[in-house]
């Protein structure tokens, strides 16, 4: 299960055949994410097994199973700024329980930007997942 | 005539697609495709030429050696050495650098001797002198170039002083394309008494190459860049630097005899070549040499050189680009960036129109550093590529200014 707001990008990303312009589409959402303030960009945020520099803040609203998530990030690559705002889109207002529900690769498989989910491939977006996910179980478990 | 198609013709990879294009393999810097002799080659080993080297007597060790040994040969003639056993094989030009740094310079340097390096080499042309550093206190000396890639030979020769003991340079920077004059710097450094390392593992791949006449004591090369397997290299050493090393690994085939309390070791250059080496590896390199001496590596530098200037200008007509390396006579190897967009973006990009480029920091982290960039995407090119694929290339570029920008 996925909230809203992805439903209503992996609806969009259903008209968009080519891969220009499902790139194009990323892209904008990477521009249009809001920027991460830089006193965040500290060792403890940063994504490791990232070809490019990430970095990734969550926070939770609330305690335990049912505090909701939200979380902000950035990277200096563009495409992977854009994964980030897709990853906003998929995680962010999910309890802390329903982010550990979700079946990440396959909803992000929706979007067709499946080169970027096998194991080997360095933009570290399956990094991130786990960032979100390990953070999402630590606090489930409070 | 230098026939560009009929060459492409012996590459099969070249015909396959990649993400539903044709592909355009511009990461020949990392390492080169294969031609059919070669891959042939290597199948010919395995089904009907194969056992260990050097130590049987039955029928197939015998052709085995005599087919690995003969590669000794082809590496002299492809670097002109004096002697087939001035060759060492190697598993690449990483073992080689690593051989000399154990062998030749940890025993005969001490604290405050200095090694002089390039800021252009790659990682296998520094971190094992960083190596004696941290061990044994050398000094690593380095010697910049200017912004637009140029290097001053002079000022390498100038940077040997007394203490220096060797001075360790690429041929050709592997980011920027830069050729160094490496004859003035392996003569001025032989007249001081200093040895000379020239790192061949770009070099060696873009044109003719004469040991003798570069005056080096060491030049190591790298099969896999030079369209043979990879795991496959040898390093040219000078008779008398050879005379100076004490072995590195030990193991079989690099030994004489050995007791419970002695050992004695295999005549050079057998003594540095220790356990089953790469055996296959090694024949299918020897064909790849001797198919390149075939060719003609003058034809190859030819036709590279045309290719260099076309992309050159074309690169450079990009006023959205910035081309790190502009010097004229540099090599077909084109790092640049681009504003707004990170290198791993622009080779997303590249990757999905078929265009296969290194994006990163190319293994030469320093030199990445004076150029003021922590990655740049290079499209390094080779005997096979085309002034099509330039344009294939500058086609997806302008896609990824309209995407980016």
């Amino acid at each position: 299960m996925a909230n809203e707001t992805f439903e209503e990008l992996a609806e969009t990303f259903e008209f968009l055949d080519d891969w220009e312009d499902r790139y194009r589409h990323v892209i904008d959402m990477g521009k249009a994410f809001a920027p991460l303030d830089e006193a965040f960009k500290v060792p403890a945020t940063k994504v490791e097994g990232c070809a490019s520099q990430v970095w990734l803040v969550t926070s939770f609203d609330g305690q335990g199973p049912d505090a909701v998530l939200g979380f902000q990030g950035a990277s200096d690559a563009m495409i992977v700024q854009g994964l980030i705002a897709v990853l906003h889109a998929l995680y962010a207002g999910l309890t802390a329980k329903e982010v550990g529900e979700v079946d990440a690769l396959a909803e992000l498989g929706r979007l067709g930007l499946n080169d970027h989910l096998s194991a080997q491939r360095s933009n570290g977006l399956r990094a991130m997942l786990a960032r979100i996910q390990e953070n999402a179980a630590i606090e489930a478990a409070r | 005539m230098y026939d560009v198609n009929a060459i492409r013709a012996q590459f099969p990879i070249l015909s396959r697609d990649v993400n539903g294009k044709p592909l355009t393999y511009l990461d020949n810097g990392a390492s080169a495709q294969k031609p059919q002799v070669v891959i042939d080659a290597i199948t010919q080993a395995y089904s009907q030429e194969y056992s260990n080297v050097h130590r049987g007597l039955h029928f197939l060790s015998n052709l085995a050696t005599d087919k690995y040994e003969s590669v000794r040969g082809i590496v002299q003639r492809f670097l002109n050495a004096p002697h087939e056993d001035d060759i060492i094989f190697t598993s690449g030009t990483t073992e080689a650098i690593n051989l000399i740094a154990y062998s030749w310079a940890m025993p005969r340097m001490q604290a405050g001797d200095e090694i002089v390096l390039s800021i252009m080499e790659h990682h296998a042309n520094i971190v094992p002198w960083h190596f004696l550093r941290e061990r044994m206190g050398v000094v690593i000396k380095w010697v910049d170039c200017a912004p637009d890639g140029s290097f001053d030979a002079q000022a390498m020769i100038d940077a040997m002083g007394p203490k220096t003991k060797l001075v360790a340079v690429t041929q050709m920077s592997n980011v920027t394309g830069t050729r160094v004059d490496v004859k003035a710097i392996c003569h001025a450094a032989r007249e001081k008494g200093i040895a000379s390392l020239v790192d061949g593992s770009q070099g060696a791949v873009h044109g003719p190459v004469d040991v003798q006449d570069l005056g080096c004591d060491f030049y190591p090369i790298t099969g896999h860049k030079l369209y043979g397997p990879s795991g496959s290299g040898a390093i040219y050493v000078h008779p008398d630097r050879q005379a100076e090393m004490r072995p590195f690994l030990g193991g079989g085939d690099m030994i004489d005899t050995v007791g419970r309390d002695t050992v004695t070791y295999n005549k050079p250059p057998m003594k540095f070549e220790a356990g089953t080496p790469g055996i296959v590896q090694t024949i299918g390199m020897g064909v790849a040499l001797d198919w390149l001496m075939q060719i003609g590596m003058d034809n190859i530098a030819k036709h590279e050189a045309e290719i260099t200037r076309y992309a050159a200008a074309k690169l450079q007509s990009l006023n959205w680009l910035q081309v790190q390396g502009t010097t004229a006579d540099k090599g077909a190897i084109f790092s640049f960036t681009m504003e707004g967009a990170h290198a791993h973006d622009l080779s997303t990009v590249l990757d999905k129109r078929g265009v296969a480029v290194r994006a990163g920091s190319h293994c030469a982290m320093p030199l990445m550093e004076h150029m003021g960039v922590t990655a740049t995407c290079r499209a390094s090119f080779a005997m096979y590529n085309t002034k099509d694929e330039v344009d294939t290339l500058v086609s997806a570029l302008e896609l990824c200014h309209d995407l980016f920008a």
